[in-house]
C-alpha cells in the first residue's frame, strides 16, 4: 500500500476511475466464459441468427443432452478422470518423499541431485516428445494410461514446493521420534505428513489441474479413440463438428466443470501454489 | 563397511542371518534418503533426461521410425539452417514471444497494483483476472475460435455494429496470429498478476514511509521503491514467460493448425509435423534439441544480466 500525501477529493476520483477501469477489465476477461455458457444453452438457430444478443431467448438445457448423445464425451471425462487421479496418488506420494529427504536429510551427492530436479524444470516437454514418444512406445505403453501417467509423475515443481515447505519443519520433532525409536518411514508417515496438509493441498490441486488440461502428451501417446482423454476428443471435435457451435461450448463447458469447481473451493490453494513460485 | 558395523554394536549382536539383512540394518539412516529420492530420481532419469540425450543421438541420424537409424552426422542441422519453412516457424515465435511477453507483464504489474489497495470487491475482481488460470488450453482455443469466428462470431458483430468490421481472423494470415496473440494475453494475465501480488504484499510499508518522509511523489515512490523491490519477481516473470511462448503448441494447434498457410505455426508446431506427420525422427529431434539450446541460451542471458544490473542498484 503506498502512503500518498493527496488531497482526500482528488484521491477518491482517483480511486473511482481505477475503479471503474478494473472493473470493465474484469467484465473483458468473464466475458468468453460467459458467452461459452450462453451459445451452449441458447436455442440452436439463434446462434446463427447473426444479431448477437447479450441474454439468450430462452434456456435450452437439452443442448447439452443432445450434445452428449453425439459424442462420447462421458468415456472421454472417465479416462481423464482415472488419469488425473491415478497421477494424483502416485505424484503427491513421491513428491512428498523426495521434497522431504531433500529438506531433512544430509547426504552425499544431495546438492548436485537436487540441483538435477532443478534443471527438470528447464526441460519442457515440447523439447523432448519425440524421444519421450519412442521411449513409451519401446516401453509398451501406447495407447496406455500408464503411458500418460508415468512420464508426467516426477514434477520438479511439486519437488521444489516440498522441500521449501518441510524446511520449516523443526528437527526437534523428529529428533524426538527417533529418540522414541520409530522406523524413518513411521516418523514420515506419522509426524511429517500430518504438518504438511497445507503443501499436500496445493500439490493434489494442481497435479489434477495439470493432468486433466494436459494435451500434448495424450495427443501422442493415445491414438485409439477409445482411450481419449477430454482435452484430445475436444481437439477430435473441433476438427469433425467445426459448424455445431452450440454443442461444441456445451461439451467445453462441461470439459471446465473440475477446474470451475476447484476454483471456486480451492482459489485459496491455487494463489499460493502460483505466488509459491515467484516467491522463491 | 567392516568400521561402519562397529558403529552400530547392537546390528551384529541381533539374530538376522542373512548378510543382506544385517548389511542393511547397520546401513539403514544413511540410505534412506537416497530410497525416499529413488522413485522421482528413477522416472526423471527414464522419462526426461534419458528422452533428452536420445533426442541428441536421434538428431545426428535419418530415421522414418520404420527402418533402421541410419547415422547422417550434422545433415539435419545442415538443412535445418537452409530450411526456411524453419526461419519462419522461429520469426512467428519470435514476433508471438514479443507481442505477448511484455505485454502481459505491463498488464499483471498494473492490475496487481490497482488490486493492492483497498477496493470495494477486490476480491471478486482479482478472481475475474484469475479465472482463466484454470481453463485448459484446448477448450481456451475452442472459446476463441468460436469468438473471432469470421461469420457468427460476436467480436465481427460488434466491430459490425461500430461500423468497423467484419475481420477476417482466423482465415487470413494477417490476423490469425495477432488473435492467438489476444487469447494468450487473457489466459496469461492472471498468472502475471498473483505472483506480482505476492511480491507487492511482501514489501515492508516501512519503505514507502520513509519514502515519504523523504517527500516522495507517488510515481516516486513506485520507480524508487516498487519497481527495485519487484525485480527478482519481473526477472523471473519473464523467464516463465518466454519459455512459455518459446513451447506453445496446444492453444495454436487446436485453434488454427499453424495455419492459415504457414502464419501462425511455432517451432513445436514444426517439430510435431515433422514426428508425426512426415516420421522425420531425426529432424524433429535436431529441432527440438535446438529448441533446448535456445531456452537455455536465454535463461542465462536473463541470469547474467539480471546479475549484472542487481550489483549497480
Amino acid at each position: 500500500m503506498m502512503v500518498t500525501t493527496t488531497s482526500p477529493m482528488r484521491r477518491r476520483f482517483e480511486t473511482a476511475g481505477l475503479w471503474l477501469l478494473l472493473a470493465v477489465g474484469a467484465a473483458v476477461m468473464l466475458f468468453p466464459i460467459y458467452w461459452m455458457l450462453v451459445t451452449a444453452i441458447r436455442p440452436r438457430d439463434e446462434v446463427f441468427s447473426g444479431d448477437v444478443s447479450l441474454l439468450p431467448s430462452g434456456w435450452v438445457w437439452s443442448n447439452f443432452v443432445d450434445a452428449l448423445n453425439h459424442m462420447p464425451f462421458l468415456s472421454w471425462a472417465w479416462n481423464s478422470t482415472v488419469i488425473a487421479v491415478v497421477a494424483v496418488v502416485i505424484t503427491v506420494s513421491i513428491n512428498l518423499l523426495c521434497g522431504y529427504a531433500f529438506a531433512k536429510f544430509r547426504f552425499a551427492g544431495r546438492d548436485i541431485l537436487f540441483i538435477a530436479v532443478l534443471s527438470a524444470l528447464m526441460i519442457p516437454i515440447q523439447v523432448i516428445i519425440v524421444p519421450l514418444f519412442l521411449v513409451v512406445s519401446d516401453l509398451g505403453l501406447l495407447n496406455n494410461y500408464w503411458g500418460v501417467i508415468l512420464p508426467r509423475a516426477a514434477e520438479a515443481f511439486g519437488i521444489f514446493m516440498v522441500r521449501q515447505f518441510m524446511v520449516s519443519i523443526p528437527d526437534e520433532l523428529l529428533e524426538a521420534a527417533r529418540l522414541d525409536g520409530a522406523s524413518e518411514l513411521t516418523i514420515f508417515l506419522k509426524v511429517v505428513v500430518p504438518l504438511s496438509k497445507p503443501v499436500i493441498a496445493v500439490l493434489i490441486i494442481f497435479t489434477f489441474m495439470w493432468r486433466w488440461n494436459d494435451f500434448v502428451l495424450p495427443l501422442v501417446i493415445l491414438t485409439d479413440q477409445e482411450m481419449y482423454t477430454v482435452q484430445v476428443g475436444l481437439n477430435l471435435l473441433k476438427g469433425q463438428y467445426n459448424t455445431e457451435w452450440t454443442e461444441l461450448m456445451a461439451i467445453a463447458l462441461l470439459s471446465l466443470v473440475p477446474m470451475l469447481v476447484i476454483f471456486v473451493f480451492f482459489q485459496r490453494q491455487l494463489i499460493q501454489g502460483i505466488a509459491g513460485t515467484g516467491l522463491k | 563397511m567392516a568400521d561402519l558395523s562397529m558403529t552400530y554394536p547392537q546390528a551384529q549382536s541381533e539374530t538376522s542371518t542373512s548378510p543382506i539383512s544385517r548389511w542393511w540394518r547397520s546401513n539403514r539412516s544413511r540410505l534412506t534418503p537416497y530410497l525416499f529420492i529413488a522413485p522421482n530420481l528413477l522416472l526423471f532419469s527414464v522419462f526426461v533426461f534419458f528422452p533428452l540425450l536420445y533426442a541428441a543421438y536421434i538428431s545426428v541420424h535419418q530415421w522414418s521410425l520404420i527402418d533402421v537409424p541410419e547415422f547422417a552426422g550434422s545433415q539435419n542441422y545442415a538443412r535445418l539452417l537452409g530450411d526456411l519453412q524453419f526461419w519462419q516457424a522461429l520469426k512467428n515465435t519470435v514476433i508471438y514471444s514479443a507481442a505477448t511477453v511484455p505485454t502481459t507483464l505491463i498488464i499483471g504489474l498494473f492490475l496487481a497494483i490497482g488490486l493492492n489497495r483497498e477496493l470495494a470487491g477486490r476480491t471478486l475482481l482479482r478472481s475475474m483476472y484469475f479465472l482463466p488460470v484454470v481453463v485448459s488450453s484446448v477448450a481456451t482455443a475452442l472459446i476463441a475460435a468460436w469468438l473471432f469466428n469470421d461469420n457468427y462470431g460476436v467480436i465481427n458483430a460488434v466491430l459490425k455494429q461500430a461500423g468497423v468490421g467484419p475481420v477476417a481472423w482466423l482465415s487470413t494470415p494477417k490476423w490469425a496470429l495477432p488473435s492467438i496473440i489476444l487469447t494468450t494475453l487473457w489466459v496469461r494475465i492472471g498468472f502475471c498478476m498473483v505472483v506480482y501480488l505476492a511480491a507487492l504484499q511482501s514489501i515492508s510499508p516501512s519503505y514507502y514511509e520513509a519514502a515519504v518522509i523523504d517527500g516522495a511523489t507517488r510515481p516516486q515512490q513506485f520507480l524508487y521503491v516498487t519497481w527495485p523491490l519487484l525485480r527478482p519477481t519481473t526477472f523471473l516473470l519473464l523467464i516463465l514467460n518466454v519459455i512459455y511462448s518459446f513451447q506453445v503448441f496446444d492453444l495454436i494447434y487446436v485453434m488454427t493448425g499453424g495455419g492459415p498457410g504457414f502464419s501462425t505455426t511455432m517451432i513445436v508446431q514444426y517439430i510435431y509435423r515433422a514426428a508425426f506427420a512426415n516420421s522425420e525422427m531425426g529432424y524433429a529431434s535436431a529441432m527440438g534439441i535446438v529448441l533446448f539450446a535456445l531456452i537455455l541460451l536465454f535463461t542465462l542471458i536473463q541470469w547474467r544480466i539480471n546479475r549484472r544490473t542487481e550489483q549497480f542498484v
